[in-house]
């Protein structure tokens, strides 16, 4: 853990209440947390904690009802809609449990997308698809569509195309959820691989065997963060 | 930009293959609507130009003298016990005035026209002096009007419309042949080009002849009826001035008084204009509202189908939301979804439209023009942009958390 990489996340006494009917219901109750460039992340908790919401507010999904929220920087909190946009497909990249792949597309346009949304030329825009895509080990599916690919395919075409934009943190949701544990293993891998090159990852996961990969694992209870552990080393599993 | 645009027309086209038949059966609503609204604009143009074209073989700067007034608020028994029109009371007119280029007398009688076994039922027959060619903007297929000469002495000449030449005689020129026109010889003198319109039925001159009025009279014993008297002006400009001195000399052959009201009636092709506009327009009005309302339930059902699209779509929608797509990319990509499915009905409905085009062509002389073609395009444009508005905007403001949850 290096305190010396700069700060790419500063959230102060974050909360979100939803209404729902007439009850408020609180799902975080004011966060604190700081994440640094490089740093390998886990989000715990039981459902009902509040991970689903911080993961959104982390996302730029939503935004909080009150508190801060710096995103290198930049005050998340007073974004409009497109701002958000913006920084969703520049500085995130998001993979989740199902994959949300676009069905009817294939691989390389799946990765494209992300570059299209930021008005990167045709042949650049390929030429960095291929490249995500090659360095998940997909260089030679890029022209198969989701459904004739295996799951553990799909995930890493999804972490692809969270990576094709090089944004500032890659954020998963449960990204071994739906596959078998051998390939969830093999997912494990790939991220230990991009914080080894220097990506940010958040990871959001119920599972103590899949958050024991990451170097600083935070538990959330009733919406606030129960305890905190930060492992300096940690022999990776293969 | 540019890359934006071209993800969301091929997400649209693909988009549109995925569900085949449903496109299919939206994309029939805006085939009919289009394909009756252009058919319905050509038709209305159609039967605009034929009654433009027929109404100017009358021509615009002629005036009729007639015992009735064509529209008139007066009461028919009024005007008929005014005095009849006589052939004495052209010729009296005719040395008095001043101003017109051409003045003629014209009796009109249905005839039957035979050539050999051939014969033409219910023709108008009409008489009138040499100068009554100067009256219109005849012009002859083969030969000339009857002269001066036969005029004046009632010599059994006739001058054929085009429709009737054709009906009777083909192909063969008919000039110095002998028709019989109510059981009386005829020699044909003339024929003319086509000029009218089907619009005008027996009035168009295609279906007309002409002779000599004193040979009318003397056949056909028409001397007791009212005839008209044309006046051409000079040219449209001297129109008012030519019918305020036709008035006056009227009255003066009448031998009115200044407090007596005119016992005649001046037409003119203005006043059909004018009939033709009041009753002919409200229908195409109508008309054009009916397939426009067709068009309407086209674009519902792009609109309707559009909400399923968006329905159908939301995790779609979400996963583009995460990944960075703002509100207008994504109501850029449903509003051109729905632009495509009724650019390409209109496509459609614009070729059947041509098609059947030619089939109403055999009833009223019409064909789609380029404006059709402009009229479809747009009218289809703005329908997919319209009806696809409400579906879009939902699809643009769908929360991403929310949307990315949907099953």
């Amino acid at each position: 853990m290096n305190d010396e990489n700069p700060i790419i996340i500063e959230m102060k006494d974050i909360t979100k209440t939803y209404i729902v009917g007439l009850e408020h219901v609180h799902a975080l109750r004011g966060i604190n947390l700081k994440v640094r460039k490089n740093e390998y992340i886990a989000i715990m908790g039981p459902s009902g904690s509040g991970k689903s919401t911080l993961m959104n507010i982390i996302g730029c999904l939503d935004t909080p009802t009150t508190g801060l929220y710096l995103f290198n920087g930049m005050s998340v909190s007073d974004m409009d809609d497109n701002q958000l946009a913006k920084i969703r497909n520049k500085e995130i990249g998001f993979v989740f449990q199902t994959f949300n792949l676009l069905p009817r597309s294939n691989a390389l346009h799946n990765v494209e997308l992300p570059l299209i949304y930021a008005n990167v030329y045709s042949q650049e825009r390929k030429e960095r698809a291929v490249r995500a895509l090659n360095s998940v080990g997909l260089g030679d599916r890029i022209h198969h569509k989701p459904n004739e690919l295996s799951g553990g395919q799909r995930q890493r075409v999804a972490i692809a195309r969270a990576l094709v934009n090089n944004p500032s943190i890659i954020l998963a949701d449960e990204p071994t959820g739906n596959l078998d544990s051998k390939t969830g293993e093999e997912i494990m891998q790939l991220f230990e691989e991009l914080h080894q090159k220097g990506n940010t990852i958040i990871l959001i996961t119920h599972e103590e065997y899949i958050a024991e990969h990451a170097k600083r694992i935070i538990r959330l209870r009733d919406g606030l963060i129960e305890s905190e552990e930060i492992f300096t080393t940690r022999k990776v599993m293969v | 930009m540019f890359s934006k645009l071209k993800e969301s027309f091929f997400i649209s086209i693909s988009a549109i293959l995925a569900n085949k038949m449903r496109s299919f059966l939206t994309t029939l609503g805006i085939i009919i609507g289009v394909c009756s609204v252009v058919l319905m604009s050509t038709a209305i143009k159609g039967v605009d130009n034929s009654f433009q074209q027929g109404i100017s073989s009358l021509g615009s700067d002629v005036l009729y003298i007639d015992k009735f007034a064509w529209f008139s608020s007066e009461e028919f028994w009024k005007m008929r016990n005014r005095p009849n029109i006589t052939y004495e009371d052209y010729e009296k007119f005719k040395s008095l005035v001043n101003l017109p280029l051409a003045v003629a007398p014209q009796a009109i009688s249905v005839r039957n026209i035979k050539f050999r076994e051939k014969t033409a039922e219910a023709i108008f027959v009409t008489g009138s002096t040499t100068e009554y060619l100067e009256t219109t903007n005849f012009s002859f297929k083969s030969g000339r009007f009857f002269s001066e000469i036969e005029s004046e002495s009632g010599r059994d000449v006739v001058v054929l419309g085009y429709d009737i030449a054709e009906t009777l005689f083909g192909n063969i020129d008919p000039i110095g042949s002998i028709v019989k026109i109510g059981g009386f010889n005829y020699q044909v003198v003339g024929v003319l080009n086509k000029q009218g319109s089907n619009l005008l039925g027996a009035f168009n001159p295609d279906r007309q002849v002409y002779v000599p009025i004193k040979s009318l009279f003397r056949h056909f014993g028409l001397s007791w009826r009212s005839i008209t008297i044309v006046v051409r002006a000079k040219n449209s400009q001297l129109l008012e001035e030519t019918k305020i001195e036709a008035e006056q000399v009227m009255r003066q052959v009448r031998r009115l008084k200044a407090y007596e009201s005119s016992d005649f009636s001046i037409n003119q092709q203005e006043g059909l204009i004018q009939i033709y506009k009041n009753t002919v327009g409200v229908i195409q009005i109508g008309g054009l509202f009916i397939t426009g309302l067709s068009l309407f339930v086209g674009a519902i059902g792009i609109m309707n189908i559009m909400f399923v699209s968006v329905k159908e779509r939301t995790r779609e929608i979400g996963i583009r939301k995460a990944i960075g797509a703002t509100k207008r990319i994504i109501m850029a990509q449903f509003l051109m979804e729905s632009s495509i499915i009724s650019m390409i009905g209109g496509l459609i409905g614009l070729f059947f439209a041509i098609v059947l085009s030619y089939v109403i062509d055999q009833f009223i002389p019409t064909s789609v023009q380029i404006s059709a073609v402009l009229i479809a395009i747009v009218i289809s444009l703005l329908t997919g942009i319209l009806s696809g508005l409400a579906p879009a905007y939902s699809a643009a403001k769908l929360d991403p958390v929310e949307s990315l949850r949907y099953e």
